[in-house]
C-alpha cells in the first residue's frame, strides 16, 4: 500500500505492507533512526513520536494509519547546530546515560511542555511514567524537564 | 600556565549527550547494508525435553526465505559458549551449545534460524517450522535440582555444577560457646538487568579476504573475538569486532551469547550481511538472568554486638547452562557475606545448581546485592535481640582505617586472596546518617508509630557496603598527537552508556595539560584500535583504561620532549610542554603541531592484580500500610566514596541510577516460572521495572578521600555501589516500620501482596493460631 504523510515538515510517500508499524517505517524505510524500538508492545515509550502534536507510541501504530498526518520525530525537534533548551537541559542535568530512551523522553516532554508549560513535578512524573529508563532512576530527567519549562512559556511552540 | 588537574574532578557535561539528545546516536539496529538478510530464531517453548524432530521444509519454500539453519548444519560437533571468567574444567560439561540438538533445557533455547529478505518474512517462516519435542520432567527450582531426580545432564549424574567455599579464621571454634547465635533463611528472586536496547548483531563476511566484521559487539570485544575465532576456525586478526552506541549493559549486554556465533555463521553460510535484533520477549527469555539465590546462615556475636563469625550455606539457581561469567554471582555471595565488616571467622559454602531456566550471568553488583540483603537483615535481627542500636551495631563492626589493608575470606577452589585497600568507612556512614536526618527522625518516627495518623507506619534503616572494582590483568590505551597539535585517544575499554568518552577526555586532557577542545575524540570499542583490550566489567574502565591513558601520556610526553629538544638545542628533561607549545629554558619554543611531520602514536598500558574498594552507606525512610502492604519510599540516601572522582556528575548519575535498579529488584522485578520451567513473565506488562512515578526521592552523595594506593589516578571503580545495599536497607526499614507486628522480611521481592502476607502471618503467629 502507498501511504502519504508529513515527517518533520517534509511530505513523504512510502510503499508499505499494511502490517508495517510506523516505528519500523520511520526507522527502516525513511532511515530516521533516532526513534528507537525497545519493546514493540507499547510499554517502554522509546519509540514515542508526535502525530498531529500528540505523543504517540509509533510501535503501536501502523504506518498506513499515518495517512495525511503530521509526524514529528526527535530529528524534527533538533537544530542543525547546537541544542534546543530542552536538549541542553537534559545534558545539564545528566538526564541520560546510554541514550536509548532519550528520544522518547524528549518527544514526550516536548508534547507535555508545549501543552502545559506550567506543569509541576508530579505532572511531569505522571506523564513520563509511560517511558522507561533503566540508567538514570528518572530523578535527573524530571529535573531537566522542569528546568526547561521557561523555554516553552513564551511562544509555546519552538523547543 | 600548567593545567594539571583542571578537569579531573569537575562535573563536566557529557560529550556523548550531543548526539544522544538529538537522536544521532548509532545503535546496532540502526545499521543497514546492501543485500542484508534478516535472521529470526526459533526458540524452544518447552523447558526440558528430548528434541526428536524438526521439519523446516515448508519454511524453506517460502518466498523471500534464503536459508534455514538447524543444528544439523553446524557440523559434527556443535560449538559451545566457553566460560570467560573462572573457566574451571569442572564447568566444561555444562557449557551451552549454540543451538540445541539432542535436548532442550530451557524455554528460549535456539532450535533453528531463518534467514530472509525481511524480518517479517523470517517471522512468518518461523511459524511454518514443525518441531517435535518429548517433554521431560523439569527442574524448576534449586530445591528440585537437589531432590527431584530429574537431571539436565544425564552423563554428569548431578545438577550441581560446583561448590565454592569462603573461609577465614576458625568458624567452628568461634561458634562454640558463643554468647549469642542466630540462624536464619533468606532468599532473593530471579530478575535481570534489562537494558533498554535489545541485543543485536550485524555480521558481514568477506569471502575474498576471508574476513569477518561483527557489529553490535559490546563490553568485552577482545575476549569475544577469541571465542568466535575458535568457534569459526578463523584467526583472531581475521575478525573485526565493532561496538556502536550501546543502550546499557549492567553486566549482561556484551557477554558472548549463542547468537554471537549464529549470526556470523549465517553471514558466512549465506555469503551476505546478516542482521538480527531480538524482541523484548526473546530478551526476557534469553539474556542472562541473575540473583536467584537462598541461604541458611548463622551469626555468632559477643553480648556487646561484636561479630565473632558467620557460617552457613547458600544455594544459587544457575539456570540450564554455565555461561561466560555465570559463576561470578555465586562466588561473590560467598566472599562478600562479610561486606565492609570485621568478621574474623567465616565458613560459607555455596552450591551452584542447574535448573530448566535461562542461564544466569552477572548483573550490576553480582552476588553483592543478594549477600548484602542476607547480612544486613541478619545484622538488624541480631542488633534487636541484643538490645543494641542498629547504627551502633554497624559502627562497632566496620573495618577500621587502621585495619587496612584488610584481608577478606579466601575462596576455594580458587584460593584467591583479596584485601580491602583503603578508606574510613565511619565517615560515609556518618554522612549518610546526617543527610537522612537520622538523629531527629529516629525518635520522632518511633513516637509517631504508636499512633499512626493515616494508618501508615514509618520505618528507618541504614546499611554499609563495599564495591569491588578494577579487575585486572591489563588495559591498553593509545594516544596520537596529530600533525595539527590535537590529540586522539584510543582505548581497549568499552562504552556501554556510562560516559566513558567524557571521563577519558578529562583524564587525557589533564595528563597532557591541554584543553578538552583540543582532543578530537576518544575511540573505543573496536579490536582495531589497540593491540589488546579487556573491556568494561567489574567497574574497571576508569581505573584500568584511565591509568593506561596516563601511562601513554607519560610516554607521549617523553617522545615530544625528545623531539622538541632536538629542535630547541636543549636537554629533553628541560623542555616544558604547555598550552600547545614545547619551550626550552632559554624561552625558545616550538608548537606541538610542528614537532613531527607524521602523527606521533604511543601505546600505554596498566597492569593490576589487586582490586580497588569503593565504599559507602545507604539509608531509607519508608511508610507502610499494613492493611494493603503498600510501601512508600519517602526518602533514600546513598553515599559513596570512590577515592578520587573523575566526574562527579556522571558518578552521581551512576549512584542514583543504580539505586533505582535496586529498588526494582527489591519491590517488583521477578522472572516467574511454573513447575514445567515455563516463563510466565515474558513481556514488560508482566515483568515490572520502576517508572518515573514510583520513587521520586532518591538522593546520591559522592565523596572523595583515601585515594586508592593501587593506581596512579587514585581512583576506585564505581557504578555498582548504588545497587548493592538496596534490598537490605529497604527490607530492614519495612521490618522497622512493622516491628510492632513482628514482621521480618526474609524473601524478595517485597511486593504489596508479599508485605500484606507478612503482616497476616505475623498476626496469626502472635494470636497463637
Amino acid at each position: 500500500m502507498s501511504v502519504k504523510f508529513s515527517v518533520n515538515g517534509k511530505t513523504v510517500e512510502v510503499e508499505v505492507e499494511p502490517r508495517l508499524t510506523l516505528a519500523d517505517c520511520l526507522r527502516h524505510h525513511l532511515r530516521l533512526t533516532g526513534t528507537h524500538v525497545g519493546c514493540e508492545h507499547g510499554v517502554c515509550g522509546a519509540c514515542t513520536v508526535l502525530v498531529d502534536d500528540a505523543a504517540v507510541r509509533s510501535c503501536l501504530m501502523l504506518a498506513v494509519q499515518a495517512e495525511g498526518a503530521k509526524v514529528v520525530t526527535v530529528e524534527g525537534l533538533s537544530l542543525d547546530e547546537g541544542l534546543t533548551p530542552l536538549q541542553a537541559s537534559f545534558r545539564k542535568h545528566h538526564a541520560l546515560q546510554c541514550g536509548f530512551c532519550t528520544p522518547g523522553m524528549i518527544t514526550t516532554a516536548h508534547a507535555l511542555l508545549t501543552a502545559e508549560p506550567d506543569c509541576d513535578a508530579d505532572r511531569v512524573r505522571e506523564v513520563l511514567s509511560g517511558n522507561l529508563c533503566r540508567c538514570t532512576g528518572y530523578i535527573s530527567i524530571v529535573e531537566a524537564v522542569l528546568d526547561a519549562r521557561a523555554a516553552y512559556k513564551h511562544d509555546g511552540k519552538r523547543p | 600556565m600548567r593545567r594539571a588537574n583542571a578537569l579531573v574532578g569537575q562535573p563536566i557535561e557529557r560529550l556523548e549527550d550531543l548526539r544522544f539528545v538529538r537522536g544521532r546516536g548509532q545503535y546496532v539496529d540502526d545499521l543497514a547494508r546492501n543485500g542484508m538478510l534478516h535472521a529470526v530464531i526459533l526458540r524452544s517453548s518447552v523447558g526440558h525435553g528430548r528434541f526428536r524432530e524438526i521439519d523446516v521444509s515448508r519454511a524453506k519454500r517460502m518466498t523471500g526465505v534464503r536459508a534455514v539453519v538447524t543444528a544439523a548444519d553446524l557440523g559434527a560437533s556443535i560449538p559451545v559458549v566457553p566460560m570467560r571468567l573462572q573457566p574451571m574444567p569442572e564447568f566444561a560439561p555444562f557449557a551451552q551449545p549454540v543451538m540445541a540438538r539432542d535436548k532442550v533445557r530451557y524455554v528460549g533455547e535456539a532450535l533453528a534460524m531463518v534467514l530472509a529478505d525481511t524480518a517479517a518474512i523470517a517471522e512468518d517462516a518461523i511459524g511454518a517450522i514443525e518441531v517435535d519435542i518429548e517433554p521431560l520432567p523439569a527442574v524448576s527450582n534449586w530445591q528440585g535440582a537437589l531432590n527431584n531426580g530429574a537431571l539436565l545432564f544425564e552423563d554428569e549424574g548431578t545438577n550441581v555444577s560446583m561448590k565454592f567455599r569462603a573461609v577465614l579464621g576458625d568458624a567452628e571454634a568461634a561458634f562454640k560457646n558463643a554468647p549469642y547465635k542466630r540462624r536464619e533463611r533468606f532468599s532473593t528472586q530471579r530478575h535481570t538487568a534489562l537494558p533498554m536496547e535489545p541485543r543485536g548483531v550485524l555480521a558481514e563476511w568477506d569471502s575474498a579476504q576471508g574476513r569477518l566484521t561483527v557489529s553490535g559487539a559490546a563490553k568485552v570485544l577482545f575476549a569475544n573475538r577469541r571465542i568466535l575465532a575458535k568457534q569459526m576456525g578463523l584467526s583472531e586478526d581475521a575478525i573485526y569486532m565493532v561496538e556502536y552506541d550501546v543502550g546499557g549493559s549492567f553486566g549482561a549486554r556484551g557477554e558472548f551469547y549463542p547468537e554471537d556465533f549464529l549470526i556470523p555463521f549465517a553471514a558466512r553460510h549465506c555469503g551476505r550481511p546478516v542482521k538480527w535484533t531480538e524482541d523484548r520477549r526473546e530478551h526476557l527469555m534469553t539474556m542472562n538472568h541473575a540473583r536467584e539465590s537462598a541461604c541458611d546462615v548463622e551469626i555468632a556475636c559477643d553480648r556487646d554486638g561484636t561479630v565473632r563469625g558467620l557460617r552457613g550455606h547458600a544455594f544459587v539457581d544457575m539456570g540450564a547452562y554455565m555461561r561466560t561469567n555465570g559463576a561470578v554471582g555465586a562466588r561473590n555471595i560467598a566472599q562478600f557475606m562479610s561486606g565492609p565488616y570485621r568478621v574474623p571467622n567465616i565458613d560459607i559454602d555455596v552450591l551452584l545448581l542447574l535448573t530448566n531456566k535461562t542461564p544466569v550471568g552477572t548483573y550490576r553488583g553480582p552476588g553483592r546485592f543478594e549477600t548484602d540483603f542476607f547480612r544486613e537483615r541478619l545484622f538488624d535481627m541480631a542488633a534487636r535481640d541484643l538490645g543494641i542500636d542498629q547504627v551502633e551495631f554497624r559502627r562497632r563492626n566496620l573495618v577500621r582505617e587502621a585495619d587496612m589493608p584488610y584481608t577478606l575470606a579466601s575462596i576455594a577452589p580458587f584460593e584467591s586472596k583479596d584485601e580491602l585497600d583503603s578508606g574510613d568507612y565511619q565517615v560515609t556512614l556518618d554522612r549518610c546518617l546526617a543527610e537522612i536526618g537520622w538523629a531527629e527522625k529516629r525518635t520522632k518516627l518511633r513516637e509517631a508509630n504508636k499512633k499512626p495518623a493515616d494508618g501508615r507506619y514509618h520505618g528507618l534503616a541504614v546499611s554499609c557496603f563495599i564495591e569491588g572494582g578494577a579487575a585486572g590483568p591489563k588495559e591498553s590505551a593509545r594516544l596520537v598527537l596529530e600533525t595539527d597539535g590535537t590529540l586522539t585517544v584510543y582505548v581497549g575499554s568499552s562504552g556501554v552508556g556510562q560516559g566513558l568518552e567524557t571521563a577519558f577526555t578529562q583524564i587525557a586532557a589533564d595528563a597532557m595539560e591541554m584543553p578538552m577542545e583540543r582532543i578530537n575524540k576518544v575511540f573505543h570499542g573496536s579490536t582495531a584500535y589497540v593491540s589488546d583490550g579487556y573491556g568494561s566489567y567489574h567497574s574497571r574502565s576508569i581505573v584500568m583504561g584511565g591509568s593506561a591513558i596516563l601511562d601513554a601520556a607519560t610516554k607521549l610526553r617523553q617522545v615530544m620532549c625528545a623531539e622538541a629538544a632536538r629542535r630547541l638545542n636543549c636537554g629533553a628533561a628541560e623542555v616544558v610542554l604547555a598550552d600547545g607549545r614545547a619551550t626550552s629554558p632559554d624561552g625558545k619554543s616550538v608548537a606541538w603541531s610542528e614537532l613531527a611531520p607524521e602523527p606521533i602514536s604511543v601505546e600505554g598500558a596498566f597492569l593490576n592484580h589487586k582490586h580497588t574498594w569503593a565504599y559507602g552507606a545507604h539509608a531509607a525512610h519508608v511508610s507502610v500500610d499494613p492493611k494493603t502492604g503498600h510501601v512508600s519510599l519517602l526518602d533514600y540516601v546513598a553515599v559513596e566514596n570512590c577515592g578520587r572522582m573523575i566526574n562527579p556528575l556522571t558518578l552521581k548519575g551512576q549512584l542514583v541510577g543504580a539505586v533505582a535498579q535496586g529498588l526494582g529488584g527489591t519491590f517488583m522485578e521477578h522472572l516467574v516460572y511454573d513447575e514445567h520451567g515455563q516463563l510466565l513473565t515474558g513481556s514488560l506488562a508482566d515483568y515490572l521495572v520502576p517508572t518515573a512515578s514510583d520513587f521520586p526521592k532518591i538522593r546520591g552523595f559522592v565523596m572523595e578521600s583515601h585515594p586508592s594506593p593501587l593506581n596512579p589516578l587514585g581512583a576506585k571503580g564505581a557504578g555498582e555501589g548504588g545497587i548493592i545495599s538496596v534490598g537490605g536497607v529497604i527490607s530492614n526499614a519495612i521490618a522497622d516500620a512493622l516491628s510492632s507486628f513482628g514482621v521480618e522480611p526474609r524473601d524478595l521481592p517485597l511486593t504489596p501482596s508479599a508485605v500484606w502476607q507478612l503482616v497476616q502471618d505475623a498476626r496469626k503467629h502472635s494470636d497463637g493460631t
